[in-house]
C-alpha cells in the first residue's frame, strides 16, 4: 500500500533524474535546453499529486454545488505559473544557444573553446 | 571531465537522491488523499468573496495576485532578453521566403483557421473568472492565431499585421495595466492589489471585480510577448541569423 501511494512522487523524481541525466551527458544545446524542460515537468506531477483527491471534482463551480469537494486549487494555480515560466524560459535559452552557435560556431557543450574562461 | 567521469559523479549522487527523496516522500499525503487546510477553504469561499467560479484564476489574479505580477514580469523580461539576443544589426531587405513549399491546402486550412482561434482565444481570455481558461491560456491561443497567418502567406504578411512598434506597445501596456490594476486599489484606500471593483453576478461574464481585468492584462502581454517572441525567432532564421560570422 505504501509503494502505490508513492507511485506519483517516485514518477516525479524519475522524470528529474531523466532530465538531469540528459543534461549531464547533453552532447548537443538544444537537447540540454530541452533535458532541463522535462526536469521542470516533475514539478508539475509532484504538485498535482500533492493536490490530488480520489472522487474529487475540478475547482471550477460554474456547474457543481458549491459544497462540492473537490481538488486543490492551489497546487494548479501554482502549476500554471509553472508552466508559463518554463515555456519563457525555454525560449530564452534556445536564443543563447542561437547565439551560441553563431560566435562558436558548434553546439557540443565539449567543444565550446570560447566558454572556458 | 571526460564523460565516463561525469556519468559516475551523476550515478554517486543520484542514487543517494532518489533514497532521500522517497524516504521524505512517505511524509507526503499519500495519493489521493488531499488534507492540507488551504484548498478546500479557498474553494469554499471564493465563489463567495470573489463571485469567481474558476477557484484557479482566483487564486492567480486575486488571493495570490502579487506572485503572479512578478511572474508576469519574468515573463516580461525573458521576451525582452531574446528580442535584444536575436536582434539583427543590420537587417537586410529581401527575405527568400516567398515560396515556402506548402501546399495551397494547408495555407487555406491555415487562414480559415485564424478567425476561429482568434475568437477562441478572446473567449478563453474573457471568460477565465467563469470556466478554466484566464489570460495566459488565451494569450498564447491568440499569439498561434498570429503564427497561422505566417504558414497561410510569408513573413511579409506577418510582419505587416503584426507590426513591430504597436505588439510592443501592447506587450507593454498588458503588463502594465496588471501593476496600473493593483495601484489603483491604493486611490481608494485599499492594500495593493485589493479587488476593489463591483464583483457582480457570479456566474456573468461583467463579475469578480479586477480579476476579468487583470486576466484580459494579462492576455493582452501574453499575446504580444509571444507573437513577439514568434516574430523574433522567424526573422532570425529566415534573414539567415544563425549562420557561423
Amino acid at each position: 500500500m505504501i509503494a502505490f501511494n508513492l507511485i506519483p512522487y517516485a514518477v516525479a523524481a524519475w522524470i528529474f533524474l531523466c532530465g538531469l541525466y540528459g543534461i549531464i551527458t547533453s552532447k548537443h544545446l538544444v537537447h540540454t535546453v530541452i533535458s532541463l524542460a522535462i526536469m521542470q515537468t516533475s514539478t508539475y506531477i509532484l504538485l498535482l499529486a500533492i493536490g490530488y483527491r480520489w472522487n474529487a471534482v475540478a475547482p471550477v463551480f460554474a456547474d457543481i454545488s458549491p459544497g462540492a469537494v473537490t481538488v486543490d486549487p492551489v497546487v494548479q494555480a501554482l502549476m500554471l505559473t509553472d508552466v508559463v515560466v518554463e515555456a519563457t524560459v525555454v525560449a530564452l535559452l534556445l536564443a543563447m544557444v542561437v547565439k551560441v552557435h553563431e560566435k562558436a560556431g558548434t553546439l557540443s557543450p565539449d567543444d565550446l573553446k570560447v566558454m572556458r574562461g | 571531465m571526460s564523460a565516463k567521469c561525469r556519468l559516475i559523479v551523476f550515478c554517486l549522487s543520484a542514487i543517494p537522491f532518489a533514497i532521500v527523496y522517497l524516504a521524505a516522500a512517505k511524509n507526503l499525503p499519500p495519493w489521493g488523499h488531499y488534507r492540507g487546510p488551504y484548498g478546500d477553504v479557498i474553494s469554499s469561499l471564493s465563489v463567495y468573496e470573489r463571485h469567481t467560479t474558476d477557484v484557479v484564476n482566483a487564486i492567480d489574479y486575486d488571493y495570490r495576485g502579487f506572485d503572479t505580477l512578478g511572474e508576469e514580469y519574468i515573463l516580461f523580461a525573458s521576451v525582452l532578453g531574446v528580442m535584444l539576443l536575436l536582434r539583427d544589426p543590420n537587417p537586410k531587405s529581401g527575405t527568400a521566403d516567398e515560396g515556402q513549399g506548402l501546399s495551397k491546402t494547408v495555407k487555406f486550412g491555415s487562414a480559415a483557421c485564424f478567425g476561429l482561434l482568434l475568437i477562441f482565444g478572446f473567449y478563453i481570455c474573457t471568460h477565465g473568472q467563469l470556466t478554466p481558461g484566464g489570460g495566459f491560456q488565451g494569450g498564447v491561443i491568440i499569439a498561434t492565431a498570429f503564427m497561422l497567418i505566417y504558414i497561410a502567406e510569408n513573413l511579409k504578411s506577418f510582419k505587416a499585421i503584426t507590426s513591430h512598434p504597436l505588439m510592443e506597445a501592447l506587450e507593454a501596456l498588458g503588463a502594465g495595466l496588471y501593476a496600473v490594476t493593483g495601484v489603483s486599489a491604493l486611490l481608494v484606500g485599499a492594500p495593493f492589489l485589493t479587488n476593489w471593483l463591483p464583483l457582480g453576478t457570479a456566474g456573468d461574464v461583467f463579475s469578480s471585480g479586477t480579476i476579468a481585468v487583470i486576466s484580459a492584462s494579462v492576455g493582452l502581454e501574453v499575446a504580444a510577448g509571444f507573437i513577439l517572441l514568434s516574430y523574433t525567432y522567424l526573422e532570425d532564421i529566415i534573414s539567415g541569423g544563425g549562420k557561423v560570422s
